[in-house]
């Protein structure tokens, strides 16, 4: 008996590997299993390898696994790209169809079955995934039938008889496999899970839970990987709510957009990648200087430019910080995990309200697209506020202008919408006065400035870092932000293990960075390893900036386009004493 | 009730004098009073350069964003407050050079908002560089040789991409131009209005004078059916674009926001954003 294994899926894409890893997770999640999900993918349609690995714990977990213990391929490239994962005792189940060659400088077993032509007796080859899954279940010791329930969602619709075909593939897979074990037999038997039905979603669904929870009812979006999820779902829910999704000709409208609904006042937002960031960027401009709320999710990917559009990247930092030209209030998030990124998403909307200024929420894409087992989502936990938005205005006279921009002590104005009388004003990205008439003058000029940046001088932000910091006195402090956490974490464990301390702090806000909050940390820490996916460690430079130590600020970046695994943040802390 | 003076405001334009752009100031203003709307029920969006203060310059909600981006503000306004009047404004610059994406989108879309294009064939506000609405042969600060680009024809642009009402006026016609910015407003669904909106200082060709001479007004054109699009499109062709009037309006075509499933009836900007706990665990069953 294990207490995790992970298994992966692999083939040509578009022929059914995703739902072969979503079905083989729905059910393991049903039992009580913490499952995780990274895909692998290419920006195609068809064709290309493309593979699922999926960790299934008997804990939470939210890293990928160093090493593989089953996989199942559906062409010999699957074998051959990913065999090398295997540990010593893995497993190969390959379709017999390609008569799969097994590479000599590897210890796995592989069982070859006839995922196709089983499929085929029965009625058709499309069912070859189930007898995969079926196949899958003997190596695993699992009861085929926590498939029936899943089975029966998936194809309940094409009627009970395309059902108990299913149902029948994945039998076939079971039996056959079965027999051929030997030795292997119960080699790969989980310890029973805890059979508590959880959550099994991707951090782009909390993402879209998190605006629907904050009173979002409008968003405006262009479609982009790894960000559409979050669109596609508030498609299908929004109308419930009377709400709805624009999908709009372009980034700079889905900005605009939702810079104009904020205005005329609904809690909108967009959502998009990269490409789309640097498009929306004036925009971003507009809502600074208007103080316009706006939440706007970048769940980051490979860049520059179009980049590695499938692939896992954290190199958006600088440019969320600082993008737009000329200087404004922005605030910057960094959820690290998918609880976070739902009650993050929702606190954003509060944030741009009571300091009317851009608020970025960023993501990358092994949090927004990397499916896995999530504790319940707390409602009463989403607050909604909505700063100084005014109900009620008293009688103004001669039609002066409502002061949208009256100077106050902490720099943020009252806010009215569109249609309340008494209200009336002008809004610009001129520079301008406090009713919003364009302004020039130069005392003008500086009060404005100072106003709008007062208002970000005090910002409150429950728990700016997270911090697990067993040590008074480190050895290594671990920093990092969105989804390598999972992975520092299981390093963690292992460092101590060599006699290594080790903290770890991960940065919830990222700007205004919460200097005050880390120092004391890195301080008393020998070496700060900065863990994050870019080449040019850009949160690194952003502690040595806001916090100082340079000298102990190490760099550690991967850029190659995939997530960090935790043996090699072990190492690179070991080779460091 | 609001008269026309109810929405001027205290702000003196600065525009040149004898600018084409005073008169759709004036003209937005009577219309807006004519129809019964009151200042604070009206947001009026524009873009940037000359015309786009003219957010400004009207006593009512005003929002001068950047520039090209006017329609998908108006088009976010109108979808956040379904009862408030919203006009999107701004040049030829503005609407079919840097903005011609949105408003080829804006026009299909179909949205419930008035777009009014103060057109004078010229960037006036960066003195005097070539506009797509330039002619051929145009000379400019940017085209010293002439302009060696064809002009582009929004009104049949316009036509192309479904427009349900396409109109075109002429600045000093305020009486016309009132009419129509008062139809476009109460046209169920996306209205363009283009005017022709002379730049005194750096146009010395399309003047006040060359209009009066080139425009054809559509009433005067016998039988002219604005409901029939093959004799709009007809008649833009054999007057190369230089007519007045409401050229096609198409009333059968419902507004995006009819057609919108489960859209709210009431304005989302007063939706009680607190979500049912039940429908939230609702959400979240599906997961599971």
């Amino acid at each position: 008996m294990v207490k995790q294994l992970s298994w992966k899926v692999g083939g040509q894409q578009g022929e059914g590997i995703e739902s072969t890893g979503e079905i083989f997770s729905i059910a393991l999640n049903r039992l009580g299993y913490y499952l995780y999900g990274y895909r692998h993918f290419s920006s195609r349609i068809k064709g290309g390898h493309t593979n699922n690995k999926i960790r299934v714990s008997t804990t939470q977990t939210r890293s990928i696994s160093d090493d593989l213990d089953i996989l199942v391929a559906f062409d010999q490239e699957t074998i051959d790209v990913n065999y090398k994962e295997l540990h010593e005792n893995g497993i190969i189940i390959a379709d017999a169809k390609f008569n799969p060659n097994k590479p000599e400088d590897t210890n796995a077993v592989m069982f070859s079955v006839a995922f196709t032509q089983m499929a085929t007796d029965l009625g058709t080859s499309l069912m070859k995934n189930m007898v995969a899954v079926g196949a899958t279940c003997a190596v695993m010791n699992l009861d085929i039938k926590v498939f029936e329930e899943v089975v029966g969602e998936i194809f309940g619709r094409k009627g009970q008889a395309v059902v108990a075909k299913n149902m029948e593939a994945i039998q076939a897979g079971f039996d056959f496999t079965k027999e051929q074990l030997g030795a292997n037999a119960g080699s790969m038997e989980l310890d029973k899970a805890d059979g508590k039905k959880r959550m099994f979603m991707i951090g782009n669904d909390a993402i879209a839970l998190g605006a629907i929870a904050a009173g979002s009812r409008f968003m405006a979006a262009y479609p982009i990987t790894p960000a559409s999820e979050i669109m596609e779902y508030l498609i299908k829910k929004l109308p419930d709510l009377g709400g709805t999704v624009i999908q709009t000709e372009d980034e700079i409208a889905a900005a605009t957009m939702a810079i104009g609904a904020n205005y005329a006042g609904v809690r909108a937002f967009t959502a998009s990648a990269g490409p789309g960031l640097s498009l929306k960027m004036e925009s971003i401009g507009l809502s600074g200087m208007t103080e316009t709320p706006l939440v706007i999710i970048d769940t980051q990917r490979g860049g520059p430019s179009t980049g590695l559009p499938t692939k896992q990247e954290q190199s958006d930092l600088m440019a969320m910080i600082y993008g737009t030209h000329g200087e404004i209030p922005k605030i910057v998030l960094a959820p690290s995990t998918v609880q976070e990124a739902f009650y993050d998403t929702a606190e954003a909307f509060n944030l741009a309200e009571e300091y009317q200024c851009p608020v970025i929420l960023l993501s990358d894409l092994q949090l927004s697209l990397g499916k896995q087992t999530v504790e319940p989502l707390e409602f009463d936990r989403v607050e909604i506020r909505r700063g100084k938005l005014q109900t009620e205005l008293p009688e103004i006279e001669n039609k002066e202008y409502f002061k949208r921009y009256e100077v106050t002590e902490d720099g943020v104005s009252p806010r009215v919408v569109p249609g309340m009388k008494f209200g009336i004003h002008h809004v610009t990205g001129v520079e301008h006065d406090e009713t919003g008439k364009p302004s020039e003058s130069a005392v003008n000029r500086n009060i404005q400035m100072d106003k709008r940046f007062r208002k970000v001088e005090n910002i409150k932000f429950d728990t700016p870092v997270y911090k697990n910091a067993p040590h008074e006195e480190a050895d290594v402090l671990l920093v990092g932000f969105n989804s390598t956490r999972g992975a520092i974490e299981e390093a963690m464990e292992r460092i101590e293990a060599d006699g290594i301390k080790v903290n770890h702090a991960h940065i919830r806000l990222i700007h205004p960075f919460p200097a005050d909050e880390l120092s004391a940390l890195v301080q008393s820490a020998k070496k700060v390893v900065v863990v994050e996916n870019n080449a040019t460690g850009q949160l690194a430079n952003i502690i040595k900036m806001n916090v100082g130590y340079a000298n102990k600020v190490v760099k550690f970046n991967k850029y190659d386009g995939n997530p960090f695994l935790p043996h090699e943040i072990h190492t690179k802390c070991k080779e460091l004493f | 009730m609001a008269t026309f003076k109810d929405f001027r405001n205290s702000v003196k334009p600065n525009w040149c004098p004898g600018c084409g752009d005073f008169s759709v100031q004036a003209a937005i203003q009577r219309a807006a009073a004519n129809i019964g709307l009151e200042p604070e029920g009206l947001a009026v969006v524009s873009g940037i350069g000359c015309s786009g203060r003219i957010s400004g310059y009207i006593n009512s909600y005003g929002f001068h964003g950047i520039h090209g981006r006017s329609l998908p503000i108006a088009q976010g306004v109108k979808m956040a407050n379904r009862d408030l009047t919203v006009i999107a404004s701004g040049g030829d610059g503005d609407g079919f050079a840097i903005g011609m994406g949105h408003t080829i989108h804006a026009i299909r879309r179909n949205i419930n908002v008035t777009y009014i294009v103060m057109d004078n064939q010229i960037y006036g506000l960066t003195k005097g560089q070539t506009s797509p609405r330039s002619a051929t042969g145009f000379k400019t600060k940017s085209t010293p040789e002439g302009s060696i680009e064809q002009a582009i024809s929004p009104m049949e642009m316009a036509l192309t991409a479904g427009g349900t009402f396409v109109a075109q006026s002429f600045s000093t016609d305020l009486k016309d131009l009132t009419a129509l910015i008062e139809q476009g407003i109460q046209h169920e669904g996306f209205s363009l209005i283009n005017v022709f909106s002379p730049c005194v200082t750096y146009n010395k060709i399309n003047t006040y004078d060359w209009f009066k001479e080139n425009l054809t007004k559509l009433k005067d054109i016998e039988g002219y059916d604005s409901s029939n699009r093959e004799q709009a499109m007809q008649t833009l062709m054999k007057h190369d674009g230089l007519v007045t009037g409401l050229i096609y309006q198409d009333t059968q075509r419902k507004s995006y926001q009819q057609m919108l499933n489960g859209y709210s009836e009431t304005p989302l900007a007063t939706a009680d954003l607190k979500l049912d706990q039940a429908y939230f665990d609702k959400l979240l069953e599906e997961f599971k």
